[in-house]
């Protein structure tokens, strides 16, 4: 896609829009009864869409459960695909009121953009893939390699730093789209193609027709915690991205999930009676009705099960849950109390 | 005394009509000001002067990732000019044989010449660059197994390599795509700049007895050429903006380069603006370049 024309919307916007008010998102999306939400344009397991037009992934069951949790319904999205350089141009605006788009949390993006990161839903690292006849085995072997890559992501920096923190002398290839730089890289233009590992795997289940050919290499070369993120200055509407996924999270660690959500109601467990908002009202301090944390697990189930879904074994990417088990299992997810 | 009036009126009517371009600008400019303000986005060019961070694959100028942004920009747009350049010199080359060509009288000639400049300029150029480039990085061998050309040039997935200095297949498809795009225009512009020379001319050159060869050099083409360069000119403007198109092949000219800034500062307008402002700039001194020649060679 050319840049200039998927850009000037955005921008456009940002001209010409009336300033933005604390408080306003919950409201507009309240009033409109519908979540716009920023999703990747087609990343299988986090956000793609199948050949009937509907939205799949672990970033689309995040705004789901939003959206059931605040209005009461997850079909109540408007799905914007936003590309990487679009993307927080369009959250800026008010385009859009969430961005689930396998986002890295970054101290820059964080601090400099008017954006939020609400937490991380998903741990991710940068590696590298080569193919197996080039006899590679590990990343030091890469000297003077050319690396192709995509652009408008964190990715191009990170392969910079590792090349000068190991002397490398990488040579980057730069495509604007995904699929120009993988074609590039399997016609043998580049030794390494780089990205997230967990698009390595996707890329090498779903794009290769052999490949026993290519080998992923040991080395993460960076930390990649991806989450939703919220504009500047809306101190309501950022605590119910940010609560509405630890519910999610707090859903497996008590052991709700979507089927069992509606028997639970009667468990004697405290904790369990709580989230549901049988015992206590929680919702009423996000200012959320008192079955939100219900609804969204009815919708989307437990954190587990969205993973399960999206990414794990019952997906045709099949990835080990790894650093996104529950820290309780010895992984990363991990939900502050919800009392 | 009418007329004075008449020149005041359309005097007060352009200073209006200037004056609600300035207030509209001045408004957008204040209102994004103020939202980008209240949305606590920071603006401005100051991230210029801040070190990049990445690293350009293919620069002419020596380009590392601890320099900053505005060295970075500028190996981008050394990386548009050395594709730019050289493919104009080539397009007006290949152009001009080619409209020659199709102006002949052997009919087999004129037919090939014809069916290229159709061929050409009915397809979309990103789909002809992404031809190029995968037809270059599928066809030729891997580096270890080069082609040698002759004793100092190898050729393969890596590019050309020539007496040392090497052009990456990035370079080569986009050299190759604006060429071949762009000289099927100039072809039809040189024919049409030839052939609306009226032929009264060739015959009254022939009637004082010139030769062939010099009614073509000395009458018909310096009369040509005067149709040809204003078209000519608006042929090499859209070469240089149409470069822009590089990225698709992962060449790193000045909108990748921009495009990588835009995404690591999240300072899209001013990237943007920057884009714009340098293309235009490119444009008006090409424009320039070309009217002083236009100039020189106009009847006296």
């Amino acid at each position: 896609m050319d840049l200039r024309f998927c850009l000037l919307p955005a921008l456009l916007a940002l001209l010409l829009s009336p300033p933005a008010e604390a408080g306003k998102t919950l409201d507009a999306v309240k009033a409109r009864k519908e979540l716009f939400c920023g999703v990747s344009t087609g990343l299988a397991g986090f956000s793609a869409s199948d050949s009937r037009g509907n939205w799949q992934g672990l970033d689309v069951d995040i705004c789901k459960a939003i959206a059931a949790a605040v209005v009461g319904d997850p079909s109540r999205v408007r799905w914007t695909p936003v590309n990487a350089q679009q993307r927080f141009a369009s959250l800026q605006s008010g385009e859009i009121d969430l961005l689930s788009r396998n986002t890295t949390w970054t101290l820059t993006r964080d601090a400099s953009l008017g954006l939020h990161f609400t937490g991380v839903v998903f741990y991710d690292g940068q590696g590298f893939m080569v193919a197996k006849k080039s006899k590679i085995t590990a990343a030091r072997q890469l000297a003077n390699a050319e690396v192709c890559v995509q652009s408008g992501t964190t990715t191009e920096k990170n392969l910079s730093d590792y090349s000068r923190a190991q002397n490398l002398k990488l040579k980057p290839v730069v495509f604007e789209s995904f699929e120009a730089s993988l074609k590039a890289f399997f016609s043998g233009r580049c030794r390494a193609y780089t990205t997230d590992a967990t698009s390595l795997a996707t890329i090498l289940q779903r794009e290769v027709k052999n490949p026993g050919d290519y080998a992923i290499l040991p080395e993460l070369i960076s930390k990649e915690p991806l989450g939703p993120v919220v504009r500047r200055g809306d101190d309501e509407w950022f605590a119910i991205v940010k609560w509405v996924v630890n519910a999610l999270i707090e859903a497996e660690e008590l052991g709700i999930t979507q089927a069992n959500v509606d028997a639970q109601k009667a468990s004697g467990d405290p904790a369990v009676l709580r989230l549901l908002g049988v015992a206590e009202d929680l919702g009423k301090s996000l200012q959320l009705d008192r079955d939100w944390a219900y609804r969204a697990i009815k919708a989307v189930g437990n954190y587990g099960e969205i993973y399960e879904r999206n990414l794990g074994s019952a997906s045709p990417v099949k990835l080990a849950r790894g650093a996104n088990r529950l820290w309780s299992k010895g992984g990363l997810i991990y939900a502050p109390p919800l009392r | 005394m009418v007329e004075r009036r008449r020149y005041w009126r359309a005097f007060a009517y352009q200073a209006l009509a200037i004056a609600a371009i300035v207030a509209a600008l001045a408004y957008l400019a204040h209102n994004t000001a103020q939202n980008l303000q209240s949305r606590g986005i920071p603006s401005g060019f100051d991230f210029l002067l801040q070190a990049a961070g990445f690293d350009i694959g293919d620069s002419l100028v020596s380009f590392s990732a601890g320099e900053p942004y505005w060295q970075a920009l500028l190996a981008g747009l050394a990386n548009t000019l050395r594709v730019a350049g050289p493919a104009i010199v080539l397009t007006t080359l290949l152009g001009t044989a080619l409209g020659l060509g199709r102006l002949s009288s052997n009919a087999l000639l004129a037919g090939l010449c014809g069916a290229y400049v159709e061929v050409f300029r009915n397809i979309p150029l990103l789909l002809q660059l992404l031809a190029w480039y995968f037809v270059l990085t599928d066809l030729l061998p891997p580096f270890d197994e080069a082609w040698r050309l002759g004793g100092a040039a190898t050729l393969s997935k890596s590019g050309l390599s020539l007496f040392g200095a090497s052009l990456t297949p990035e370079f080569l498809a986009v050299l190759f795509g604006l060429v071949c795009y762009s000289a099927a225009y100039m072809a039809e512009i040189v024919r049409a700049g030839f052939g609306a020379v009226p032929r009264s001319q060739t015959e009254a050159a022939a009637a004082l007895g010139m030769a062939g060869r010099d009614i073509q050099l000395q009458v018909v083409l310096p009369q040509a050429l005067r149709l040809i360069m204003p078209a000519a000119a608006n042929q090499f403007l859209s070469l240089t903006k149409n470069s822009s198109l590089a990225i698709a092949v992962g060449y790193p000219d000045l909108v990748s380069v921009a495009n990588t800034a835009l995404n690591q500062t999240g300072r899209a307008l001013e990237c943007v603006s920057l884009i714009m402002g340098v293309y235009l700039a490119l444009s008006l001194a090409t424009a320039i370049a070309m009217r002083v020649i236009e100039r020189r060679l106009a009847w006296p």
